[in-house]
């Protein structure tokens, strides 16, 4: 049951994350991006990261998405006009990405250890309560260097946004 | 439980240099508003204390080693030396930057407050004891690059500049990241001392693949941050479309930080993969050498030579980076320091004769400068001379322990070619003091103002160090030679 549910979603993460890519219309990107996150939030909690889960629904799939379609309706973007690509690009591109992807698969093939399957509930430390005890203990550091990360998010914005200096 | 979770005194004091920045990097955003426009010359007088202040704590957290915050960093001889190199840096560029911003009426605010905090995310990067850590440290110094590139951005050189970095820096981070990713999947952990431990225990041998796939991703990453070919094409671009001073920034500060971050997770962290690192990291070390100076050699812009010449240095750097020895290391960091004066003094000359909305960056607009200002022509001469390696400055001995090492651990084809290398890079640091010398004064140099002061004070502070570590490298090699030794 979990192997199917699993096989499922990430066909449909894959399938979303490649059409994102194909499409030349950025609203149809940025759908295909929602059914990414969505497919990504079921394998999250097949895992048994269920805030997690939660978190990847509301941030992702709902407010950067929502503020994606906003930018996308406010600059009145239309599809997207070829240019004149390198020859590199078309001749080397795909090839490579293939032989790439073709060469990560192999490897974790290869070297990954043949374990025993995850299964849905043999994990429980996904609760909202699990994760902000390690964020506020042991992580805590990394989440108050986070914020100054944001901060420049912000001044880096207004810097480069605001009309007169 | 939650008591072992709280913070002590000393753990405070190994931060503080963090703290300090934080705090002076929000000061200076809020005060920027207080006053009117014209009358925000008091920004640069508390960024230079808050940098003075920074410096200060690094040097005395040292004086308490370990670890901190869940071994999330950890203060070592090494991070100490390269916190204090990128606050040096930062200082500098402050003393280049203001005159600068002042020409090009630019809002000083914003753009003391980004240096400040990229500065902090060096030096959380230079110390951090942690994959995640790391990352973060990257983004926050990366982010407020990208954001400084494009700081005048009235300018589309500068918009130019700041969008290549953008785009091909956040991708070269996914890589990292991605690598990281794997390191935690085969490992379980993103400390790097307990990574180290689990690729040692036997009986990983199939997960040792996984590993150095991972530990490919991550090279990456960092081959991006720090300029080493196949991964430095954004270097030219980058350097040339950026204000000058943010230029002299991104090729002094935060590529020795990116330097150290590899060293410390190549040197520790994968270690028991060195076998197959050390060709990847021969081959880039060969490569980024040959590609800079060969690109330098026909370049007639002169951020761009520049440019090419920090993409070249990084090749040097390299193979001390591949040597995989203490000597290595020491060699590298003692490298890096000597860079970061030689090459903030170059620009700092290249920002003042570029003029306002930088008119004159070519090579030729330098000729006649040795007549109409010799001083400023003959620090020029010594940045120059130091970056070709002229014994008695900086250069020369940084070279000089860097092929030593590579010697020692018997790459000698990498030295005889690096050697090569540098005979060449010769040709195109020369051909700078023969337009200065030996060329008539073109409008360029002839409508030349005088130094300002806070420049005058950059240049003879590059110039003394170039001197001091070319004279006396022992001050910095000894202290470098000591704090090599990672813990492992």
């Amino acid at each position: 049951m979990d192997a199917i549910l699993f096989l499922i979603f990430a066909t449909i993460a894959v399938l979303c994350a490649i059409n994102l890519v194909v499409q030349k219309h950025p609203i149809s990107s940025a759908l295909s991006l929602i059914g990414v996150m969505a497919s990504l939030a079921v394998l999250y909690l097949l895992l048994g990261g269920e805030f997690l889960a939660a978190v990847q629904l509301i941030v992702y799939a709902g407010a950067i998405m929502v503020l994606f379609v906003f930018v996308i309706m406010l600059l009145n973007a239309g599809a997207e006009r070829r240019s004149n690509r390198s020859l590199m690009a078309t001749l080397f591109g795909v090839p490579l990405l293939a032989a790439f992807l073709a060469l990560v698969a192999y490897v974790i093939q290869r070297g990954l250890p043949p374990t025993e399957g995850v299964y849905f509930g043999g994990f429980t430390q996904g609760t909202p309560r699990a994760i902000g005890r390690v964020l506020f203990t042991q992580y805590l550091l990394p989440f108050e260097v986070t914020s100054v990360l944001i901060l420049i998010a912000i001044i880096g914005a207004v810097v480069l946004a605001r009309k007169e200096i | 439980m939650s008591a072992s979770f709280l913070p002590t005194g000393v753990e405070y004091i190994r931060l503080l240099p963090e703290i300090i920045l934080a705090i002076f990097g929000t000061v200076v955003m809020m005060a920027s508003p207080l006053r009117p426009k014209e009358s925000r010359n008091f920004l640069y007088a508390i960024t230079l204390v808050g940098l003075a202040a920074a410096l200060w704590a690094a040097i005395a957290a040292y004086a308490s080693p370990g670890t901190a915050f869940q071994d999330m960093v950890i203060v070592d001889g090494f991070g100490t030396f390269f916190r204090v190199l990128v606050i040096g840096v930062g200082i500098l560029t402050i003393l280049i930057s203001h005159q600068y911003l002042a020409r090009e009426r630019a809002e000083p605010g914003e753009y003391y407050s980004l240096l400040l905090l990229s500065i902090l995310g060096q030096c959380v990067m230079v110390t951090a004891n942690e994959l995640i850590m790391l990352f973060i440290g990257l983004e926050v110094s990366s982010i407020a690059s990208y954001v400084m590139a494009g700081y005048l951005r009235n300018d589309q050189r500068n918009n130019e500049s700041a969008l290549k970095y953008f785009l091909l820096g956040s991708f070269a981070t996914a890589f990292l990241l991605y690598g990281v990713a794997w390191i935690y999947g085969i490992t379980g952990t993103t400390n790097l001392a307990e990574v180290r431990a689990a690729l040692l225990t036997p009986g990983l041998a199939p997960a040792g693949m996984l590993a150095s796939a991972a530990a490919a991703l991550m090279f990456i990453g960092f081959a991006f941050k720090v300029s080493a070919a196949p991964f430095h094409v954004w270097a030219p671009d980058v350097y040339q479309g950026a204000p000058t001073p943010v230029a002299a920034f991104l090729s002094a500060g935060p590529k020795a930080a990116a330097f150290a971050i590899l060293l410390r997770v190549y040197a520790t962290a994968f270690e028991p993969l060195a076998d197959r690192w050390e060709p990847v990291l021969w081959l880039s070390a060969l490569l980024t050498m040959v590609i800079g100076n060969f690109a330098a050699l026909t370049q007639t812009n002169i951020k761009r030579l520049l440019a090419y010449s920090s993409v070249a240095h990084a090749g040097y750097v390299m193979v001390a980076v591949t040597t995989n020895t203490e000597l290595g290391t020491a060699a590298a960091m003692f490298y890096l320091a000597s860079y970061a004066f030689m090459n903030i003094g170059a620009f700092a000359v290249v920002a003042h004769i570029s003029r306002q909305g930088e008119k004159y960056v070519q090579i030729q607009d330098l000729a006649g400068l040795g007549v109409r200002q010799p001083l400023t022509a003959a620090l020029l001469s010594v940045f120059m001379l130091s970056l070709i390696g002229v014994p008695l400055t900086a250069g020369f001995f940084g070279k000089f322990y860097i092929f030593k090492a590579a010697l020692d651990a018997n790459l000698v084809w990498l030295t005889v070619l690096g050697l090569l290398n540098s005979a060449v890079a010769a040709y195109y640091y020369l051909r700078v003091i023969v337009v200065m010398y030996m060329q008539e004064p073109v409008e360029s140099t002839d409508s030349l103002p005088p130094l300002p002061t806070g420049l005058k004070a950059t240049l003879w502070g590059a110039a003394a160090g170039t001197f001091l570590l070319g004279i006396f490298p022992s001050l910095v090699l000894d202290f470098a030679g000591r704090s090599a030794a990672l813990v492992k």
